[in-house]
């Protein structure tokens, strides 16, 4: 039994209230770089990007790219081969700037970890932030996020689905008990 | 994918995805770490019975930009020379804990041999097995080729429509065979130009044209590639044609044909070439030729195979 937590307008007003946190943290959006890991971070942080845009004439064009983090997992070896996705890093790289991952759901932390090892190896950015759109606790690592959408304590048992528009035709969160593999 | 043997047997899909995997490798060379963790903690070793120095030193690198281990075991100077079978030769690197292997062999379906036997449970690698097949050479130009046709927007791209011509000794050429079998799973369209007597006997019945004449099949197909088979020094004098001037002469990528080719045709030749044999100096360093590309072009396919055979849950795989 599916239960909708977030609906079409909860979602755009946590991505709103992101894009003004990340502005106000990083006092404007100079030196901001947003990385989107595939497949459906990579949305959200267009849609970042795009209401960085709107508030900030200055924010630059080139703000946000994708951060692929396949190659860099440690549960490699107990799923049958995974196919990565895009890495595309912003023109002006990442070296000295400021980071902000953006993911759907932050669940065991080690997407992250793959992602911090990841921009490791693309550069040395000046400070990295985090922002998802549902936290829903459990977490394996030491890892917090620095802009969330919206807190979602929930079990393990339980699956979290994040249907987002351009892909999934419709746009919710919801929370249903999982049948098979977890989120 | 287990064990990559073939570009017969690889599905349209699968080989879209290796090239597609190809593209987000090439990217990390051009980083300034040109290194994955993916494959830490594993084992690679490159089993060559016959020398090749680029194929190995391609895989080799292709291996440690993943961060496998790697060992590399040429017949010359090892135990095979002492009279080793090949199957003593898998169970000792089986015993030394081998991932992958990636093997080259005189003997056509060598590959095969290793894979299917039991011996040993690593994923195979063809790195070219007698007359039979060349499967990441024949990855490596079909990448080159899809790069070059469709640019960036190359992934998920297949190569419908692509009219390829592959001159020269077809009847030894693993890597003639290879890429005909996989230009046909893309949709291109495949035609041999070869002196009679290096068109094997069997060819007829492959999907592609044969042609014996390079001027009129050039004039006549205007091909989008132009693939370059190396002539081997011992078929030089093995009467397989006259002289290496008359092969040059007839079935050569000489300056005037060179400057017959459409201005958008790519030139391709595996390497490595006898220039003023098979292709002429201003053919293999002119803008249309993908030599070099080829070369870069064969580190990526060669990490995206090794990715695929050997990253994932070997028992989850079919």
């Amino acid at each position: 039994m599916a239960r909708i937590v977030l609906q079409n307008s909860d979602i755009t007003r946590a991505l709103t209230r992101i894009s003004h946190e990340i502005l106000e943290s990083n006092r404007g959006a100079d030196d901001l770089v947003i990385l989107g890991i595939p497949t459906r971070g990579v949305i959200l942080a267009e849609r970042i990007g795009a209401q960085i845009r709107q508030i900030e004439a200055s924010a630059p064009v080139d703000l946000v790219g994708s951060l692929d983090v396949t190659m860099y997992r440690d549960d490699l070896a107990h799923h049958p081969t995974r196919a990565p996705q895009r890495t595309r890093v912003p023109a002006g790289g990442i070296d000295g700037k400021t980071v902000v991952l953006v993911d759907d759901v932050l669940y065991s932390g080690r997407t992250i970890r793959a992602a911090l090892d990841a921009i490791g190896d693309l550069g040395r950015p000046r400070a990295v932030r985090l922002a998802v759109l549902v936290d829903r606790g459990h977490r394996e690592l030491p890892i917090r996020a620095d802009f969330v959408g919206k807190n979602l304590p929930s079990s393990t048992d339980e699956r979290i689905n994040v249907r987002l528009s351009e892909i999934d035709g419709s746009e919710e969160v919801s929370i249903d008990l999982a049948t098979g593999a977890g989120a | 994918m287990r064990h990559l043997l073939s570009t017969r047997d690889l599905l349209r899909h699968d080989a879209i995805g290796l090239l597609d995997i190809a593209e987000d490798m090439s990217e990390v060379q051009n980083r300034e770490v040109k290194k994955l963790p993916t494959l830490r903690g594993k084992t690679v070793v490159n089993l060559f019975f016959e020398d090749s120095t680029r194929t190995r030193t391609s895989f080799e690198v292709a291996a440690k930009r993943l961060s496998a281990d790697v060992i590399n075991f040429s017949a010359k100077g090892s135990s095979v020379s002492k009279g080793e079978s090949l199957k003593d030769t898998a169970q000792t690197l089986a015993a030394m804990g081998a991932d992958g292997v990636v093997i080259r062999h005189s003997a056509s379906g060598a590959p095969q041999v290793l894979a299917q036997s039991g011996w040993i449970d690593a994923g195979v690698v063809n790195a070219g097995d007698g007359t039979h097949e060349h499967p990441t050479q024949a990855l490596l130009d079909a990448f080159t080729m899809r790069r070059r046709i469709h640019g960036d927007s190359a992934r998920g791209r297949d190569l419908d429509g692509v009219s390829v011509m592959i001159v020269g000794d077809v009847l030894h050429s693993r890597v003639a065979r290879s890429n005909l079998w996989l230009l046909e799973t893309l949709g291109a369209h495949v035609t041999f130009v070869a002196p009679a007597t290096l068109v094997p006997v069997g060819a007829s019945t492959w999907p592609a044209d044969i042609r014996y004449d390079l001027d009129a099949a050039l004039a006549e197909v205007r091909p989008d590639v132009v693939m370059m088979l190396r002539i081997q020094q011992e078929r030089m004098n093995a009467a397989f044609f006259p002289t290496t001037r008359e092969y040059a002469r007839q079935w050569g990528l000489d300056d005037e044909r060179l400057l017959a080719l459409r201005p958008d045709s790519i030139v391709m030749h595996p390497g490595p070439m006898n220039r003023g044999l098979e292709i002429s100096s201003r053919a293999a360093d002119s803008a249309q030729s993908t030599v070099i590309e080829q070369v870069a072009n064969g580190v990526s396919i060669r990490m995206a195979v090794l990715y695929s055979l050997l990253s994932g849950d070997r028992e989850a795989r079919s």
